[in-house]
């Protein structure tokens, strides 16, 4: 028997938690999930330019919204973490009131009865992967893919702020994907 | 939509509009022209959910400690209530979100008249782009154009043909302004279409270019 990493067992331990939450409205799952991502959803409003309190209060509306929803989540079609990102940064939309985003249709994140928790933790790990081949990324492309992410900028607006030329940013960005994608092989 | 369907698109989303989707950090009206393409594209939606796992491997780096007594109060607003149940939307000629921005399917369109047999709806979004329908009878072609900014062009019904190819039902165009394009419906069916800009349109030619403020475009 080899021994499980304790980050694999973390990982398992919130698709477990998220299940729980969804099948049973576990309260104390939700808590967990709670701790774990509530100060992320908090850090990733603040960086994409919310003031701290701002932050602090949507935090809390997400991780309600994971309860509410939790019926729709699907381990075989998304990691935990982009679950809850994909509802942060539908939180975020909402509070600059500009662009709204329409859903495509029956995309909705029902479950498949078919797909069980095995399917999750395989996706689980090619996400750990990809978390893994982000951070092996140089400085300068990791930096913009993460404003492109988390601070509502444009490639046009990555552009004013950075004084890089637009062409510059666009051959960085795809850079840094083409490493990603080689580094899922 | 019909799976047989979906196996013709040959014209996909770039990566760069499939990330700011993911991200969400694009117009309204790109934003509408991605979910309609979704809505017919597995393979699109699939690259979609790839984007979708960078921004998960995003939020697992960042975090901000909570005050305390933060649990405590999201945990008093938990729903205790049943969820609702997910209906599948109804299937139409419009993919989903479309329909809710004309506010029914093809028939509830409120076509104006542009000239020449071609008709367009202006469909309302933010003002960081705009979107509007286009009805092109077949065989009939739309001005001779450039553009300043980034157009998409989703087909929704029939097809169209200009310099660079040959766009049929759930195909997306997008043209930079490097491209300048005189876009022609097939011959066999009327042709609609689903398209948006960041930019006013250039027509080269002078009398488009003075209807221009009439169209809105
Ligand atoms: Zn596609």
């Amino acid at each position: 028997m080899t021994e499980t990493p304790p980050e694999e067992t973390e990982k398992a331990i919130l698709i477990s938690d998220m299940l729980r939450v969804r099948d049973q409205r576990d309260r104390a799952a939700f808590a967990r999930l709670f701790g774990h991502f509530a100060p992320r959803v908090k850090g990733f409003l603040i960086r994409a330019g919310s003031d701290p309190a701002v932050a602090e209060d949507c935090a809390q509306d997400v991780m309600v919204t994971v309860w509410n929803k939790a019926h729709l989540y699907d381990p075989a079609r998304a990691s935990v973490a982009t679950w809850v990102f994909t509802i942060a940064r539908n939180r975020r939309i909402d509070l600059a009131r500009r662009d709204r985003r329409p859903e495509p249709e029956d995309l909705g994140w029902g479950p498949e009865p078919e797909t069980a928790q095995e399917d999750g933790l395989v996706l689980q790990q090619e996400s750990d992967r990809l978390g893994v081949a982000l951070k092996g990324l140089p400085e300068a492309q990791r930096e913009l893919i993460e404003k492109c992410y988390f601070g509502d900028l444009s490639h046009r607006e990555i552009a004013d702020v950075t004084g890089l030329p637009l062409g510059t940013i666009k051959s960085r960005i795809r850079l840094a994907l083409d490493k990603l994608r080689h580094a899922m092989g | 939509m019909q799976w047989g369907e979906r196996m013709t698109i040959k014209h996909h989303l770039t990566e760069q509009l499939l990330m700011g989707y993911a991200a969400g950090t694009l117009p309204e009206a790109f934003n509408l022209v991605v979910a309609s393409h979704l809505s017919m594209c597995d393979d699109c939606r699939a690259t979609l959910a790839a984007y979708e796992e960078i921004g998960g491997a995003l939020l697992e780096e960042a975090g901000v400690a909570m005050s305390t007594g933060g649990l405590d109060s999201a945990l008093a607003r938990l729903d205790t209530r049943a969820p609702e149940p997910v209906r599948p939307a109804a299937p139409g000629a419009l993919p989903a979100p479309l329909r809710s921005y004309v506010g029914g399917d093809v028939d509830a369109i409120r076509w104006r008249s542009v000239g020449g047999g071609v008709k367009q709806a202006i469909l309302p979004t933010s003002e960081s782009a705009s979107a509007r329908l286009l009805f092109i009878p077949a065989g009939a072609a739309v001005p001779d154009h450039g553009h300043r900014g980034m157009e998409l062009t989703l087909v929704l019904q029939g097809a169209f043909a200009d310099e660079t190819d040959r766009f049929v039902r759930g195909d997306v165009e997008v043209a930079d302004q490097d491209l300048e394009h005189m876009p022609v419906a097939d011959i066999g069916a009327d042709c609609i279409c689903l398209a948006a800009t960041d930019a006013p349109l250039r027509f080269t030619s002078l009398i488009p270019r003075l209807l221009q403020p009439f169209l809105k475009i």
